[in-house]
């Protein structure tokens, strides 16, 4: 569905700096997102400029500039400012570089700028955008596109993710999906959202028990376990086509996952007598057993390189966290504390582990660093929390929190655990969300 | 005078009538005699029939109470067949948190359900593992079939063919008991029992 949407987009000529200051650490980080003691950053974002001054234009660059807040909010990293303080108006003033007057934005402590203009002609837009370091008096980057009024949204977020591009090294958020569970009249279907929760749409209609939906790395698949042939199985569907198979080993076939810019898959498979982890063709083919272990090991979960696989074992006796190593079956167990802690996920960094830990009956998710081991609390005495999925630019995690009345739904925070939220508004119980990779580029 | 005459004419005949009418009476009496023989005769048969209808129907009430008893017995045999079928899908079994051991009454119940499958040889079972909702879903479903499958192997050691016994999992997917209490996990951790 990426490839259908036809928007024209022009580089701003000379406007992307690969030779930035180094103000931060990595190169062309301005913001590192994995820091988890991150403040966000103030950036102002101006009224749209209208370039014909018709109705529908001024309507449109309202509806595009509202967008633009919102997604930029929804950032762990960025704020953007109330615009009664601003000293200037670009809308009027001018929204290009030698027309932004740095000193009205810096004294309001805005560290970022972006100006927005519309053009409308004959059904179609041509919106651009820009955003600028107001302290390097510098424009970071800039766009022109050109689409359907249709396709605002689209296009706000397409230059978002040249916003988070430029300023964090990844292309973030914006241009991802994320798949849940949801109940249907009391049975589990699986089903797609944006990535801030908006354009639900229900994929399956088995009227049975869905679970574990899984993206391929190109979000062309979907990888989830039915019940609708009776026992557990692994359904891999083309999610724009209607075509798929079925992955139908005897006994239970369960909790798939795909493997980073690969068309195979991990999941458990319970056909030999004892569960195990395999990885699998998208046929669902054997392409090697990965874990040789007496009792449950389930859930795994891909490294960002795609080498190693972090799944929960009770092999030694309570549900523990594990990686192993694919191709030299090196295990190394990775949580210590905790008689309970299962559902990995390994962060896009691959460096550290999002997980879920009971203690005391309290169902919670942790963060750990995998070189120190340390586990850090994010969520804690707001119900239980489940389900832990890194955002694609391990910036946020998506989870399942009954916090609200006992009911299960869609929640997401800042890796941090800060600005914890409901993602996703819809009637019935949601969970096991799984966010997609990026599919810019 | 002689109209005097005609009159006591007309009165002896009355009179020789009356009396032959009397006489008359009693020659019927005489022939009754027989008429109740007769009668005595149809009653002793009326009754002989009564009694031997009665014997019939004596018969046919001991024969219906008979039928009636084996019936009974019968009902109540299949009602005894149907209480240890239920009992056997309906008595499931139960676990520790986040174990997939058999405690000893996990093990007695599992011996009573070896007894009925041995008297039922026909009947295949499918054993449904469950868990309460703590734990993540995925894990459940793991540990859901564990359960299940301890109880199967524990049915093979007792002699049940394993051709007969299937077993899925449902994780935390069906509950039985909601809340977030103790018996409400108790009720939710368990194998059940579903004759094919």
């Amino acid at each position: 569905m990426f490839n259908k949407i036809v928007i024209y987009v022009f580089l701003i000529s000379g406007c992307v700096f690969f030779t930035l200051v180094q103000l931060y650490a990595k190169e062309y980080d301005y913001i590192n997102i994995s820091n988890p003691f991150l403040k966000k950053t103030p950036i102002a974002v101006t009224d749209f400029k209208s370039f014909n001054e018709k109705v529908s234009e001024v309507e449109d660059g309202r509806t595009a500039k509202d967008i633009l807040t919102k997604a930029l909010d929804f950032t762990g990293y960025l704020k953007t400012m109330n615009d009664t303080a601003f000293l200037s108006n670009p809308a009027q003033s001018g929204i290009q570089l030698g027309q932004i007057k740095f000193h009205d934005w810096t004294a309001i402590g805005a560290e970022l700028l972006v100006t927005g203009g519309i053009t409308e002609s004959n059904g179609k837009i041509k919106i651009q955008l820009r955003l600028f370091d107001t302290f390097n008096t510098k424009l970071l980057v800039g766009k022109v596109y050109t689409g359907k009024r249709s396709q605002i949204r689209k296009i706000i977020h397409m230059f978002c993710s040249e916003i988070s591009y430029v300023l964090t090294g990844k292309w973030g958020i914006f241009n991802s999906k994320i798949a849940f569970i949801s109940t249907v009249k009391g049975k589990k279907e699986v089903f797609t959202s944006d990535f801030d929760g908006s354009n639900v749409k229900q994929i399956t209609f088995h009227k049975s028990i869905s679970l574990s939906p899984s993206w391929s790395y190109d979000g062309k698949m979907l990888a989830y376990v039915s019940y609708a042939k009776g026992n557990p199985q692994i359904f891999i569907k083309n999610i724009n086509e209607n075509i798929g198979t079925i992955v139908n080993y005897k006994g239970m076939n369960i909790s798939p996952d795909w493997m980073p810019g690969e068309n195979k898959l991990a999941g458990t498979l319970s056909f030999s007598g004892d569960q195990e982890i395999y990885l699998l063709t998208m046929k669902g083919k054997i392409i090697k057993r990965v874990t040789k272990s007496w009792g449950i090991d389930v859930s795994p979960r891909f490294s960002p390189d795609g080498k190693k696989i972090v799944f929960t074992s009770k092999r030694k006796g309570t549900p523990q966290i594990y990686i192993k190593d694919i191709e030299s079956d090196r295990v190394e167990r990775v949580t210590f504390k905790g008689e309970n802690n299962t559902s990995p996920a390994w962060s896009p960094d691959g460096n550290r582990i999002a997980y879920v830990g009971i203690e005391k009956n309290k169902i919670n998710i942790y963060v750990m660093d995998i070189a120190s081991k340390m586990p850090v609390q994010l969520t804690m005495d707001a119900g239980d929390n489940e389900d832990p999925s890194w955002s694609p630019d391990g910036s946020m995690l998506t989870f399942t929190s009954n916090r609200n009345g006992g009911v299960p739904k869609i929640f997401v925070m800042n890796a941090s655990g800060s600005d914890q939220r409901q993602l996703i508004r819809l009637s019935g119980k949601q969970s096991q969300p799984d966010w997609s990779a990026s599919q810019n580029r | 005078m002689k109209k005097r005459v005609w009159m006591n004419l007309v009165m002896a005949i009355l009179a020789a009538g009356l009396l032959l009418t009397v006489s008359c009476a009693k020659k019927t009496v005489v022939t009754d005699t027989t008429t109740i023989e007769d009668q005595e005769k149809a009653e002793a048969a009326k009754k002989a029939e009564a009694i031997a209808r009665a014997k019939e129907e004596a018969e046919r009430i001991a024969q219906q109470e008979l039928e009636d008893q084996m019936a009974q017995e019968k009902a109540l045999a299949e009602e005894k067949r149907q209480a240890q079928k239920q009992r056997f899908e309906n008595q499931d079994i139960h676990f520790e948190f986040d174990s997939a051991k058999l405690n000893p009454v996990a093990k007695e119940l599992l011996k009573e359900k070896a007894v009925w499958l041995k008297t039922n040889s026909s009947a295949s079972v499918t054993i449904e593992g469950h868990c309460d909702e703590r734990g993540t879903t995925e894990y459940n479903l793991a540990l859901g079939e564990q359960r299940a499958n301890t109880a199967k192997n524990y049915l093979i050691d007792l002699g049940i063919s394993a051709e007969r016994l299937a077993t899925i999992s449902y994780g935390e997917e069906q509950p039985i008991a909601s809340g977030k209490t103790e018996e409400a996990y108790q009720k939710n951790r368990r194998a059940h029992f579903a004759i094919d």
